[in-house]
């Protein structure tokens, strides 16, 4: 991992993070970064540490030892910088989509006429107009991982952290929401900090990837995706995807 | 915006509104017949024992009787039911207002959950035949002492409804409302409270099945007026089959406001039904 000064500043950067509970040690020594309209994935075993990793970055948690720069200042208590989607899609069952959708906003104070006006232009490009009055439980799995990322999304801020987001799809929904995110992202520019422990999707989606160690979490490798973009279906059987993918899993099974 | 969409292999009505009302209703009606049999055999064999058995009105009247003296008594009962209406009403209305206190006390302080549970459940051990009397004479035999006896009997469902409502809430959520910003009353009205409504109305049917009978209770320890006075007298004057006509009034009572809850329920919490009926659909 280069870190050096040379680099251009990262919009994160976690620093020597490290966190244990009660004496068992979760994360330890962990640094990665993450700059602006990248992409970056953490690949890593279950329980090795990476939610724990996202609860530091949203203050949920604080860190044992570390710290983390955002936009080269330190955190601190900022709560604003990230927004956050969770591993299961935490909709509101009670609230219809339009008012899931803008729950995020809604805490942030913003009035709910303006909330709807600033959702209503991304329905489209995620596959929910026509669905604002439905009810969570009316909707597909799918489109409740989409509903999820809108609510995510329009919080407007400045890095995404995605939890898993696509970890209890089916493998065809699961093809698709990949397909899509890379588009969208694309388009939106988004920061992009995800979690996966699905080799293919980290490859396709991003522009790095962190392989973590079990636990305590640590950076096992950083690995650069350099497939050109926008990536297709073509992009999957790339050679250079099935190195890296060949790679990865060498490193994951070597320690795993 | 009428038209059904469809969503995966689901049918999605954009209103919510169900399309199949009548073989729905007939299932209903259909549901209720057991019950109704049970109820009509036992009024025959009990109007059939009345009749034949040598037992005198004043002891058995025959269920004819009850309803044919009832019906004919009608004004008088009509006249003293709107008293024990009017208790219930303010009662139950006293009775949320301080179960929903109780609980928001209780859910914001392990202090106040440590004082408060045990007490609340003392009051549920007061044997009201005691208690009763005494509130009389300490409020007079006004609406405030069946106000509150109401009120006593029917809290405590409610605030333990809503409190095991409110432990009912989704960490996850919860953690994502708070990397949103939220405090806590923002988290306790945009994610306790809803989660908690549906146990809430399980407690209020429990609570609202002992609000008429706390009520009668209340004027039978002391009232000028009330299905509980009327009652009173009926029995002191050997008419039985009044004293059942008034049973039947006050039995019908608690019945329609059992059912008026599931109305609430489902004007407040339509996802529940909604869903319900879904999950039963595929
Ligand atoms: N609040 C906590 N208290 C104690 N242990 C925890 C806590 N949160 C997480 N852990 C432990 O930390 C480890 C990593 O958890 P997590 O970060 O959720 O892993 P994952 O990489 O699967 O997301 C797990 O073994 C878990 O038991
Ligand atoms: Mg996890």
């Amino acid at each position: 991992m280069s870190t050096d000064g040379a680099a251009p500043a990262a919009k994160v950067e976690i620093r020597s993070l490290s966190r244990s509970f009660d004496g068992l040690d979760v994360i330890r020594d962990l640094s990665l970064e993450v700059r602006e309209h990248e992409f970056v994935s953490i690949l890593g075993p279950s329980g090795s540490g990476k939610s724990t990793t996202f609860s530091v970055l949203t203050g949920a948690l604080a860190p044992s030892a570390g710290e983390v720069l955002v936009d080269g200042r330190p955190l601190g208590r900022r709560r604003d910088q990230f927004a956050y989607m969770p591993q299961k899609d935490a909709l509101l069952p009670w609230r219809r989509i339009i008012d899931n959708l803008t729950l995020g906003l809604e805490v942030m104070g913003v009035r709910r006429p303006e909330a709807r006006r600033r959702v209503r232009p991304l329905l489209e490009t995620f596959g929910l107009a026509g669905f604002e009055r439905a009810y969570p439980f009316q909707l597909s799995g799918g489109m409740r991982q989409r509903a999820a990322l809108l609510r995510t999304v329009v919080q407007d801020r400045g890095v995404l952290l995605l939890d898993e987001p696509f970890g209890a799809l089916d493998a065809l929904t699961r093809a698709q929401m990949q397909q899509w995110i890379e588009e969208v992202r694309g388009r939106h520019q988004w920061t992009v900090l995800l979690i996966t422990h699905d080799v293919r999707e980290a490859i396709f989606l991003s522009d790095r990837i962190y392989v973590f160690s079990p636990r305590p979490a640590s950076v096992l490798a950083c690995v650069d995706v350099p497939l050109p973009r926008p990536r297709t279906i073509e992009t999957l059987t790339d050679p250079a995807f099935t190195r890296i993918e060949a790679e990865l899993l060498g490193t994951l099974l070597q320690r795993g | 915006m009428t038209a059904q969409k469809v969503v995966g292999d689901q049918a999605l009505p954009d209103s919510g509104v169900a399309l199949p009302r009548r073989p729905r209703a007939v299932r209903r009606l259909a549901r209720g017949v057991p019950s109704l049999v049970i109820v009509a055999a036992l009024l025959a064999g009990w109007q059939i024992y009345a009749v034949t058995g040598n037992l005198g009105t004043d002891v058995l009247p025959s269920p004819a009787k009850v309803a044919s003296e009832g019906w004919a008594h009608r004004a008088e009962l009509w006249d003293n039911t709107l008293p024990t209406l009017r208790a219930t009403f303010a009662g139950f209305a006293l009775s949320l207002v301080v179960g929903f206190a109780l609980s928001v006390l209780i859910d914001a302080s392990a202090v106040a959950r440590r004082a408060l549970l045990p007490l609340l459940v003392v009051t549920q051990t007061l044997p009201l035949i005691a208690i009763a009397p005494l509130v009389v004479l300490w409020f007079g035999f006004a609406l405030l002492p069946k106000v509150l006896i109401v009120a006593l009997v029917t809290f405590f469902p409610i605030t333990v409804g809503l409190v095991e409502g409110y432990a009912a809430t989704d960490r996850d959520s919860e953690v994502l409302l708070r990397t949103m910003g939220a405090g806590r009353w923002r988290i306790f009205r945009t994610l306790r409270v809803p989660t908690a409504l549906p146990f809430f109305f399980a407690g209020l049917r429990i609570a609202i099945t002992y609000a008429v009978v706390a009520a009668i209770f209340a004027e039978y320890a002391g009232a000028t007026s009330g299905l509980g006075i009327y009652m009173q007298n009926a029995k002191n004057s050997f008419r039985t089959d009044l004293v059942l006509a008034t049973v039947a009034v006050s039995s019908a009572l608690t019945l329609v406001l059992f059912g008026l809850t599931y109305v609430v329920e489902r004007l407040v919490t339509p996802w529940v039904h909604l869903a319900r009926r879904q999950g039963r659909a595929s």
